[in-house]
């Protein structure tokens, strides 16, 4: 039991997985990374950056780790007709959907608050909400679909699918913020 | 939750998930909006340190999974009666240091990771040496921050009978962003002035 409390035991688990997530999440500094001019000129979409990764990781991670305890209690089926998969699933979208619009206009009172907002309110809003929107379903479908793939492979999935999700969505988070202010900006 | 509760509809499912889940969703996209904020600040150093922006989602990440297993680990032995809340012994003690181990090294492997990437894509980069010394600066000052939030919270709320599973994630998130930012914006500072 100590053993498992060594520095060195701890990095055995720890380090390779956070390897490899870190290179993940270069793809999504590298997403950044190509909208930097547009971002700096547009300080909102900058403030937005932080908050879209994390929430769209969050809604991932509460939606792995209810399905994954459905799982475990032997409560889940993979089927439209499954009210707890269904549930889940309208949930996230409605949280999404509440959480982004108010995200937006934080972002946009923050930047008006340190006198560098340049884009209007209703822009900073409409961009986060539809950003809420896009990550919603893309999360949804990422995180049923590796709870499913873990289901299968006899997997558990809190070992897998949280950390797998979680990363993904920070990943998507960028780019979605990324595509959909160029459309709409 | 009982089994006739699971029967009871969609509607049941999809109001119990999104009261669950709405408060650690707010507190952490307030945490999220500071570090955006701070973000949002720091322009001047974004411009000079060409590349800089590639390496902040990672930097982020990092925090959360070393910071959030640290926390896991932590109440899983509170739990367990392996640590004792209110004298922490070296279990404790072990662990924080190799989050912070771990945490510091995969950021400086980040920090490569960004340069040799960019300089690949022939896009322009500063220095090694400047990245390194962000990773290192950086890592290690928001190692020791949320190390002391972490340990903090994860105490303190078991002492007051609250379960320390459900503190450590909206902790880990709130308080990596917004110091993970704060200790992005000293080292990036620190590796300007050197």
């Amino acid at each position: 039991m100590t053993d498992r409390w060594s520095v060195r035991s701890i990095t055995r688990t720890l380090l390779p997985v956070l390897l490899v997530l870190t290179a993940l999440e270069l793809l999504s500094g590298l997403a950044l990374g190509s909208f930097e001019a547009t971002l700096l000129e547009y300080p909102s979409l900058l403030v937005l950056v932080p908050v879209a990764i994390g929430t769209a990781g969050n809604l991932g991670s509460v939606l792995s780790a209810r399905l994954s305890t459905a799982m475990h209690l032997g409560l889940l089926s993979f089927s439209t007709e499954d009210d707890r998969l269904v549930g889940n699933v309208v949930a996230s979208v409605l949280l999404s959907v509440t959480v982004f619009p108010l995200v937006g206009a934080g972002a946009w009172a923050l930047t008006l608050a340190t006198g560098r907002a340049n884009l209007g309110p209703a822009t900073v809003v409409g961009v986060a909400l539809a950003s809420g929107l896009v990550l919603a379903v893309l999360v949804v479908a990422v995180t049923v679909a590796s709870t499913y793939v873990a289901v299968r492979f006899g997997v558990d999935p809190d070992d897998v699918v949280i950390p797998t999700v979680t990363n993904v969505c920070d990943v998507l988070g960028v780019v979605v913020l990324v595509v959909v202010a160029q459309l709409l900006v | 939750m009982s089994v006739d509760s699971d029967r009871g509809g969609v509607r049941t499912v999809v109001a119990d998930a999104y009261r669950g889940a709405l408060p650690t969703l707010a507190v952490s996209a307030v945490g999220g909006l500071v570090a955006g904020s701070l973000l949002g600040g720091m322009e001047a150093q974004l411009s000079a340190i060409e590349g800089l922006l590639v390496l902040v989602p990672a930097f982020l990440a990092i925090r959360g999974s070393v910071y959030g297993s640290l926390g896991s680990r932590i109440s899983s032995a509170l739990h367990q009666g392996l640590i004792d809340p209110t004298d922490p012994d070296r279990r404790l003690a072990t662990a924080a240091v190799a989050a912070l181990a771990n945490g510091v090294f995969a950021t400086l492997f980040a920090a490569a990771l960004t340069v040799a990437v960019l300089s690949a894509l022939g896009r322009p980069v500063a220095p090694l040496g400047t990245f390194l010394v962000v990773a290192l600066v950086g890592g290690v000052l928001a190692g020791l921050a949320l190390t002391a939030v972490v340990v903090g919270v994860v105490l303190v709320g078991y002492r007051r009978g609250l379960n320390p599973d459900d503190l450590v994630g909206p902790a880990v998130t709130t308080a990596g962003d917004v110091f993970g930012m704060l200790a992005l914006i000293v080292a990036a500072r620190v590796a300007l002035a050197l």
